[in-house]
């Protein structure tokens, strides 16, 4: 391996600079695109290096909530890869409906794509209104966009044909209404959704569960954080709960693969043991 | 046959050392490929003949419609004796094997030589997007790594070529004379001077000379 050059030096020091300050623990973050959001808000927030962006950061937490924007990854859409929801319509809701009440955890929730489709899947199958869901993520502002269930209508139209694809069974306009360019989902949705502040990095587990999806967070972490946020599903999971991945996700590798078994192993949907 | 003279003659001017200093200079342990429109075929004639044990990998993004499944490892599996795979999130990079982007996702090198790949906005409208790939690659290998861009429609891989050129690893670009579409070429050859501009049957012998074989 060759030898880290200065600007490595200086992202490794302003990421410790964030967590000494901040208690935001981006450390155990996967390198290579942690420094390409880096770059690029060093660009937005007009610095010439990233010793003069630690130097703002510290100072002015202004600068340090700017910067979260960048260090975390809203880019989602709703019902991404419509197949993991038809998965999870047709192979673990029959599961779920055998339960009184429901407690599922949708961790690294970002702006709410994947939460608002989470919703409108169990809605569909009559499982809504005896769930609970937790909607995690680190990022504030993320939360407050989730909360407000706004998105852009052009966007949420060019989900339609995901919602199609995942065996949705109204009309996806029926979900939101429609003002200017905006879409703005129907708040019955959120009536049983808890948001709250929480880091797979540095939180522990908050309740029982019976399903978590964690969709294109970890892809982000490098492998001990990897490990860490598993074994937070794995102690939030209630006896043969439910755990859902992104595509690119899996737990081959990880030291809780024998804690799970595949459900649907091509939809990285897993079943804890 | 007059493209590939001229093609020589731009190239040994420009550089002043030939092609087998040049390798000879770095110890390549990677080799990334980018390409877009009229990849398939490029590639199909770049990697038909390589044999089943390549000791330096070969790492290739080609823009695909952003479908969810992919029959990408398997289509070129079909015409070549090295291994094919789709690179996989965490995956340690291995000799002997082609490796492929997978749709949807980009996909990074670490400096530990592992892949990560990851769902941010694409660039140039690509995801996965060449530029993303050879910039990390240029870090995780710095000279250690060669980089060539092929035939396409965008100038997604100009900037991954120039960094990979910035941190001392080996170009070499299409052609733009002989790519199916000149832009992706040209593109890099607007940004910098790579050390070589190559038709593919040239691109060829220097993927050969790299991997020895």
């Amino acid at each position: 391996m060759n030898n880290p050059t200065s600007s490595e030096i200086e992202l490794k020091l302003l990421i410790e600079a964030i967590y000494l300050k901040y208690s935001y623990d981006f450390r155990d973050y996967a390198g290579a695109s942690q420094k390409r959001r880096v770059l690029h808000a060093l660009r937005q927030l007009r610095c010439e290096s990233i010793s003069e962006l630690q130097a703002k950061v510290l100072h002015d937490p202004d600068t340090f909530m700017e910067l979260l924007q960048y260090l975390t990854i809203p880019t989602t859409e709703m019902f991404r890869d419509p197949d993991y929801f038809l998965a999870l319509r047709e192979q673990v809701v029959p599961f779920l409906k055998t339960y009184p009440s429901l407690k599922i955890w949708i961790a690294g929730c970002s702006t709410g794509e994947e939460l608002y489709s989470m919703a409108i899947l169990l809605k569909e199958e009559g499982l809504l209104d005896r769930s609970i869901i937790y909607a995690t993520d680190i990022n504030p502002h993320s939360l407050d966009k989730a909360k407000k269930g706004i998105f852009s209508l052009e966007r949420v139209r060019s989900y339609t044909a995901n919602y199609q694809a995942a065996g949705g069974k109204q009309s996806f306009s029926d979900y939101y209404t429609a003002a200017y360019d905006a879409a703005l989902f129907d708040r019955s949705l959120c009536e049983n959704v808890s948001f709250a502040d929480h880091s797979l990095a540095t939180d522990s587990v908050f309740s029982e569960t019976h399903l978590v999806c964690c969709r294109n967070v970890m892809i982000y972490f490098n492998h001990e954080l990897q490990e860490r946020a598993l074994g937070l599903f794995h102690e939030s999971l209630c006896h043969r709960g439910f755990l859902g991945l992104g595509s690119k996700e899996s737990i081959d590798f990880s030291g809780h693969a024998n804690a799970f078994e595949p459900l649907v192993k091509a939809q990285r949907i897993y079943r804890k043991r | 046959m007059a493209n590939v003279e001229s093609a020589q003659r731009i190239t040994a001017e420009s550089s002043g050392e030939n092609l087998e200093e040049k390798i000879k200079k770095r110890n390549i342990e990677a080799i990334v490929i980018g390409t877009s429109a009229g990849g398939i075929k490029a590639l199909l004639g770049l990697l038909g003949n390589l044999p089943q044990n390549i000791p330096v990998p070969i790492i290739i993004v080609l823009h695909m419609p952003e479908s969810r499944e992919t029959r990408l490892a398997e289509v070129f599996q079909h015409h070549i004796a090295t291994k094919v795979v789709i690179a996989e999130d965490k995956d340690r990079i291995k000799p002997g094997r082609v490796y492929f982007a997978g749709p949807g996702y980009h996909l990074s090198i670490e400096r530990d030589r592992s892949f990560s790949v990851s769902c941010e906005d694409p660039v140039h409208y690509s995801r996965p997007s060449i530029d993303v790939l050879m910039a990390s690659a240029a870090d995780a290998y710095g000279a250690a790594l060669a980089g060539i861009l092929l035939t396409g429609a965008n100038q997604d891989g100009a900037e991954g070529m120039a960094r990979i050129h910035e941190m001392g690893g080996l170009t070499v670009v299409q052609d733009p004379a002989e790519a199916e579409i000149a832009v992706m070429p040209k593109s890099a050859l607007d940004l910098f001077n790579p050390d070589f501009v190559f038709p593919l049957q040239e691109i060829q012998k220097f993927i050969f000379r790299v991997e020895q074989c």
